[in-house]
C-alpha cells in the first residue's frame, strides 16, 4: 500500500516537533542554547528535507490518485480520521516547504541574535503545520493545520519583526483568521452532507447544486485572503515588510499557495458547477489584481513591499490558470506557483542580505551595488529575470501555459492577464537598475561586504532549481500530469449533464 | 428505596461536616489540612460518581444517569482545580480559614443535586444550596471592600433570579398539577396542555437559569463579581457552577419542556447571539484581566448556548464537550492570572503581563496556549468545542447561530490576541514572585490537556454522545 514501506509522510510532518523538543530540552547559557538550537533546527529541516527527497524518489508519477496513504482512526463515529497522503499536485509543495525551511534557518543564522531558541522553535512547528496541510487527506485533519500555521507566523511577525510588527502580525492574523472560520462552516455542511470528511471520498461525493454556491462564497473567503486576491491583499504587504527575512520567504514561498492549493484540492473538484458560476468572478478579480498591483509596485520606495505587490500579481496569474480548467491552464498554474515559491522566496532572501547588512529595505538607501557586490548582483539578476518570466528561467514556463489556457476560454483575459509579465518586468528592472546599477555614491556602502559562503549555500540550490525548472520543465511538470488530466477530465464530466439539462430547456 | 444513588452528594455533606467539626475543636491553623480533606472529599466523590448505581429514586426525585455522571464528573475536576489553586493565594491574602473548603463542599454537593435532580422542587434545593455557599465565598475576603461589595452584589441580584426561577416553578405547577419531570413531559406531550400560563413559567425558570449561567441579558453581576471576588473564587465561579447551572438547564430544558422546543427555542437563540456579541464586543475595551474573562465566559456560555438553541442529541452533545474545554481553559487560565503577583501583591491588568514572555517563558507560553485555545485555534481543544456546537448548528440549518458565532470569535481572537501581544511583543518589566508549586501544577496540567486534547478527542466525545442520548431517552 504505501511505497515507501513505512509512514513517510507522518514523519516528514512530526519530525520537525521531535527537533523542537530537542531544542526546547537544552538547558546551559544563553550562547550555547543559541548555537544548539540553531543546529538543531539546521540538521532536522535538513533531515526532513533528505526524506522528502525519498518521497519524491518513489512517487510513481503514473498514477492519478493518492499515494502513500496513512490512515488511523480518529474519531470514527462521525467519519473523521487522521488520513495523509499525496498526489501529484500535492506532493510538490510538500518538498517546496521542506526546501526552504533549512534555507530559513540558515538566512536567519545569524541576524536573529535574541529568543534564538524560541525562533527555531517556531519555525519548525511552522514546518511540521506546512507539511500537514499539503499531506491532508482529511478535511478536519487539512483544516487544523491550515489554521495552524497562522500560530507560529503571528508569533514569527510579531515577535521578531520591524517596527509595525504588532499591528501586522494583527492584520494577518485577523484576515486570514475570518476568512478560515468561514470556510469552517462549509466544512460542517459538507462534513453533514457526506457523512464523513475523508477527502477522497468528498472528491466523489456530489454537493447539490444549490448548495454549491454557497459553499463556494465559504471556501472563496478562506482561499481569496490566503493566495491573497483583489481586494484582500492589503495584509500581505504589511505583513512582508514587518517580518524577518526567514518569514517573508515562509510567507511568499509557502503560505501564498495554500490559497491555490485549496482551490484546487477543494473548489474546482468538490463543486464544479459553482466553480463554472464564479469563474468569471475570480477572472475579474484576478485581472484586477494583476493590473493593478503590478501598477502599485512600480511605485514602491520599499524592495520587500515591491516584491510583494508582485506576488499578488503573480498569484493573479495562478488563480486565473486555476480557473481555466483547462489541463494547460491548471498545469500553468500549478508551475508558477512552484516558480513564485521558489524565485520570490529567494528575492526575499535578496533583500534580506542587503537588510543584514544595512537594516533598511528601503530601495533610495542603494545604488551601484554591482560595483562592490559582484557576486550579489549576478545572483539578484538571476531573480529578477526569473520573475519576470524569462524563457529559460522557471518563471517563464508557468506564465506562458496559463496563457495558453486563458486564450481557449476568452482572448481578453489572456491579454489583460499577460500584461502582468510586461508590467513586471517594468518594477523589476526598474528596481534592479536603482539598486545594483549606477554609481555608488552613498558613504556608508563603500564598505558593504560581498556574500558570505552561508548565503551563497542558501542561494545555490535556489539557482539550480529555477534553472532547472525552466529548462526541463517537464521534470516538474511529469508529477502533476495524470492527476490534473483526472481532475480536468472529472470537471467537465460533471458539467456536461448540466449542459444537456440546460438544453433540454430551450 | 435506594438511596445509595446518591451516595456520592451523602459522602460529600459528611466530609463537610467532619471538616467543620475538625475546624472548630482543632482551632488553630487548619485551613492547609481542611483543603487537603476537601481535595481527598472530592476525590472519593468522583469515584463514587463512577462506581455508584444508576437509576431514579428518593420517590422520582432524584435520578442518577450517563448525563448526572459526566456532569458531577466535570464539577468535581473545576472544584478540585479551584481549591487547589486557592492553597497558597488564600494564605499570603489572609483569608486561609477553614471554612473556606467547607463552603465549596457545600456548593459543590448542592451543584451535585442540581444535576441530578429530576423534580423542580428538587432542582431549586440543589441550587439554593451551590447559590448561598457562593454568595458567602464571593465575600469571602471580608475586609476587603470590592470582595464585600461583589458578595452583596452577588447576593442581591441571585436572590431576584432565585425569586424568578420559583415564580416559574410555582406557575409550571399551578398549570400542570405536577412538578415531576417525567410526569411533565408526559402531559406536555400533548401540544393542547401547553397553556400560556405554563409557557410563562418555562420563560421565568429560563430567565433564573440564564442568570446563573451569566447568559445576556442577565450577566450584569458577572464582571463585577468577578473581579471583586478573590481570585480563587473567580476560578471557582468560571468552572463547577457554569457546569452545573448548564447542566442542569440542559436537563430541564429537554426533558420536561422538550415537548415545547418551539416554544423556547427563539428565546435561546437570542439569548446565545446576544451572549456571543457581548462577550466578544464588550471585552475589547477591558485593561483588567479578571473583567476581560468575565465578558470571555459570557461569550463562551453564548456558543455552548447554541448546542441547546440547536435542541438535538448532536447540540447537547456540543455542550458537553464544550464544557469539558472550558473548564480546562478557564482554570487554567486563572491559575496563570493568580501566578500575577509582584512583591506578594496580587496584580490584575492586562498591562502587568507586559514581556512575560522573557521574564517567565513557562507561564506566558501557558496563558498563550490558553488564549489561543478560547479563541478557538486549532488544534488546541477550544477550536474542537466550537467545531461541535457549530457542527451541530449547521445540521439542525441554523446558520445565523453558527455565522454570528464563527464572526464573533474572530473579534473574540482580538482580544485574546491581545493578551499574547503584551507577553511576547512588549518590553518586559520586572517579573512576578516565584510561583508555587500548586499553581505550576495547575498551569501545567490543564495546559497540557488543552494542546493534546486533539490526539485523542475520542473517549470524551463518546462520553459526551452518551451522556446526550439519555436526555433524548
Amino acid at each position: 500500500m504505501n511505497a515507501a514501506g513505512f509512514p513517510i509522510l507522518s514523519l516528514i510532518t512530526w519530525l520537525p516537533l521531535v527537533g523542537g523538543l530537542i531544542i526546547m530540552s537544552v538547558r546551559g547559557d544563553e550562547a550555547t542554547v543559541a548555537s544548539n538550537a540553531r543546529w538543531t533546527a539546521l540538521w532536522t529541516s535538513l533531515i526532513v528535507l533528505v526524506l522528502s527527497i525519498v518521497l519524491w524518489v518513489k512517487f510513481d508519477t503514473g498514477e492519478a490518485g493518492f499515494q502513500f496513504v496513512e490512515e488511523i482512526p480518529w474519531l470514527p463515529e462521525y467519519g473523521v480520521g487522521y488520513k495523509m497522503g499525496v498526489d501529484g499536485i500535492s506532493v510538490l509543495f510538500v518538498l517546496l516547504s521542506t526546501l526552504l525551511t533549512p534555507i530559513c534557518v540558515l538566512s536567519s543564522w545569524e541576524c536573529i541574535t535574541r529568543s534564538v531558541r524560541e525562533y527555531m522553535l517556531t519555525f519548525l512547528i511552522l514546518e511540521t503545520m506546512m507539511v500537514g496541510m499539503f499531506c491532508a487527506l482529511d478535511f478536519v485533519v487539512f483544516y487544523v493545520f491550515f489554521e495552524g500555521v497562522l500560530l507560529p507566523m503571528f508569533l514569527i511577525i510579531g515577535v521578531w519583526g520591524g517596527a509595525r510588527r504588532v499591528y501586522s502580525a494583527f492584520k494577518f492574523f485577523l484576515f486570514t483568521f475570518t476568512g478560515s472560520v468561514l470556510m469552517l462552516l462549509a466544512l460542517l455542511a459538507m462534513w453533514f452532507q457526506a457523512g464523513t470528511t475523508d477527502i477522497a471520498v468528498l472528491l466523489k461525493t456530489p454537493m447539490p447544486v444549490g448548495m454549491q454556491n454557497w459553499l463556494f462564497l465559504a471556501f472563496l473567503a478562506s482561499f481569496a485572503v490566503k493566495v491573497p486576491m483583489w481586494p484582500v491583499h492589503t495584509w500581505l504587504p504589511d505583513a512582508h515588510v514587518e517580518a524577518p527575512t526567514a518569514g517573508s520567504v515562509i510567507l511568499a514561498g509557502v503560505l501564498l499557495k495554500m490559497g491555490a492549493y485549496g482551490f484546487l484540492r477543494f473548489s474546482v473538484p468538490m463543486l464544479p458547477q459553482a466553480s463554472a458560476y464564479f469563474a468569471p468572478l475570480i477572472f475579474t478579480l484576478s485581472v484586477v489584481a494583476v493590473i493593478y498591483t503590478s501598477l502599485v509596485a512600480l511605485a514602491q520606495e520599499d524592495m520587500k513591499k515591491l516584491i510583494a505587490y508582485s506576488s499578488v500579481a503573480h498569484m493573479g496569474v495562478v488563480t486565473i490558470g486555476i480557473f481555466t480548467f483547462n489541463v494547460q491552464g491548471i498545469q500553468g498554474a500549478l508551475f508558477q506557483m512552484l516558480s513564485h515559491g521558489i524565485v520570490s522566496g529567494a528575492l526575499f532572501l535578496v533583500v534580506g542580505v542587503l537588510y543584514d547588512r544595512m537594516h533598511t529595505h528601503e530601495i533610495a538607501r542603494f545604488n551601484g551595488l554591482a560595483d562592490r557586490m559582484p557576486l550579489y548582483a549576478t545572483i539578484f539578476m538571476i531573480f529578477t529575470l526569473a520573475s519576470m518570466g524569462l524563457p529559460g528561467t522557471s518563471g517563464f514556463v508557468g506564465e506562458f501555459l496559463v496563457i495558453v489556457g486563458a486564450i481557449q476560454v476568452n482572448f481578453w483575459l489572456a491579454l489583460l492577464g499577460a500584461a502582468g509579465m510586461i508590467l513586471g518586468a517594468a518594477y523589476m528592472l526598474y528596481l534592479y537598475r536603482r539598486v545594483i546599477f549606477g554609481r555608488l555614491t552613498k558613504e556608508d556602502l563603500r564598505a558593504i561586504l560581498d556574500l558570505s559562503p552561508r548565503e551563497v549555500a542558501m542561494f545555490v540550490p535556489l539557482i539550480l532549481i529555477t534553472l532547472w525548472m525552466g529548462i526541463n520543465p517537464t521534470s516538474f511538470s511529469g508529477f502533476w500530469d495524470a492527476s490534473v488530466a483526472a481532475m480536468v477530465q472529472q470537471h467537465s464530466a460533471a458539467l456536461t449533464p448540466a449542459v444537456k439539462v440546460a438544453g433540454a430547456l430551450h | 428505596m435506594n438511596w445509595a444513588i446518591a451516595l456520592p452528594e451523602i459522602a460529600l455533606s459528611i466530609v463537610a461536616m467532619a471538616i467543620l467539626i475538625f475546624g472548630v475543636v482543632r482551632r488553630d491553623d487548619t485551613f492547609l489540612l481542611s483543603s487537603m480533606f476537601a481535595v481527598g472529599g472530592f476525590l472519593l466523590a468522583a469515584l463514587l460518581v463512577l462506581t455508584s448505581a444508576r437509576g431514579v429514586g428518593y420517590h422520582g426525585q432524584f435520578v442518577a444517569d450517563a448525563f448526572s455522571s459526566f456532569a458531577k464528573l466535570l464539577v468535581l475536576a473545576g472544584a478540585a482545580l479551584a481549591l487547589i489553586l486557592s492553597l497558597d493565594y488564600n494564605q499570603k491574602n489572609g483569608i486561609a480559614r477553614f471554612e473556606y473548603p467547607v463552603l465549596m463542599l457545600l456548593s459543590v454537593t448542592g451543584m451535585m443535586v442540581m444535576v441530578s435532580a429530576a423534580n423542580l422542587m428538587t432542582l431549586y434545593l440543589g441550587l439554593e444550596l451551590q447559590s448561598l455557599a457562593l454568595y458567602v465565598l464571593a465575600a469571602f475576603a471580608r475586609d476587603n471592600l470590592r470582595s464585600s461589595e461583589a458578595g452583596l452584589k452577588y447576593f442581591v441580584l441571585g436572590a431576584l433570579a432565585s425569586g424568578l426561577l420559583l415564580y416559574g416553578i410555582s406557575l409550571v405547577y399551578g398549570f400542570s398539577g405536577t412538578m415531576d419531570f417525567a410526569a411533565l413531559a408526559k402531559t406536555l406531550a400533548r401540544p393542547e396542555s401547553a397553556s400560556p400560563g405554563l409557557i410563562v413559567g418555562i420563560v421565568f425558570i429560563l430567565v433564573g437559569l440564564a442568570f446563573k449561567i451569566s447568559a445576556v441579558p442577565f450577566h450584569m453581576w458577572t464582571p463585577d463579581v468577578y473581579e471583586g471576588a478573590p481570585t480563587p473564587v473567580t476560578v471557582f465561579f468560571s468552572t463547577a457552577p457554569k457546569v452545573a447551572a448548564f447542566a442542569l438547564l440542559l436537563r430541564t430544558m429537554t426533558m420536561p419542556f422538550g415537548h415545547l422546543l418551539i416554544a423556547w427555542q427563539q428565546l435561546i437563540v437570542l439569548v446565545s447571539l446576544a451572549s456571543m456579541i457581548l462577550g466578544a464586543f464588550a471585552a475589547i475595551g477591558q485593561s483588567n484581566i479578571k473583567r476581560l474573562m468575565a465578558y470571555s465566559s459570557i461569550g463562551h456560555m453564548g456558543y455552548a448556548l447554541i448546542g441547546l438553541a440547536v435542541g438535538t442529541p448532536e447540540g447537547v452533545r456540543g455542550v458537553l464537550v464544550y464544557l469539558i474545554v472550558y473548564v480546562f481553559m478557564s482554570a487554567g487560565t486563572f491559575a496563570c492570572i493568580i501566578a500575577m503577583q509582584r512583591r506578594g501583591r496580587a496584580l490584575e491588568q492586562i498591562t502587568d503581563l507586559n514581556g512575560l514572555a522573557r521574564t517567565d517563558p513557562g507561564l506566558a507560553l501557558a496563558l498563550a496556549v490558553f488564549m489561543f485555545a478560547m479563541a478557538g485555534v486549532p488544534p488546541l481543544s477550544g477550536f474542537f468545542g466550537k467545531l461541535y456546537v457549530f457542527l451541530a448548528a449547521v445540521q439542525a440549518g441554523m446558520w445565523t447561530l453558527a455565522v454570528i458565532g464563527v464572526l464573533t470569535s474572530v473579534v473574540g481572537a482580538f482580544y485574546y490576541l491581545r493578551i499574547v501581544k503584551v507577553m511576547y511583543f512588549d518590553a518586559p518589566e520586572a517579573p512576578f514572585d516565584p510561583r508555587p508549586a500548586s499553581l505550576s501544577f495547575v498551569a501545567a496540567a490543564t495546559a497540557l490537556f488543552t494542546t493534546f486534547f486533539f490526539v485523542f478527542p475520542a473517549p470524551f466525545v463518546g462520553a459526551a454522545q452518551a451522556a446526550a442520548k439519555v436526555l433524548f431517552g
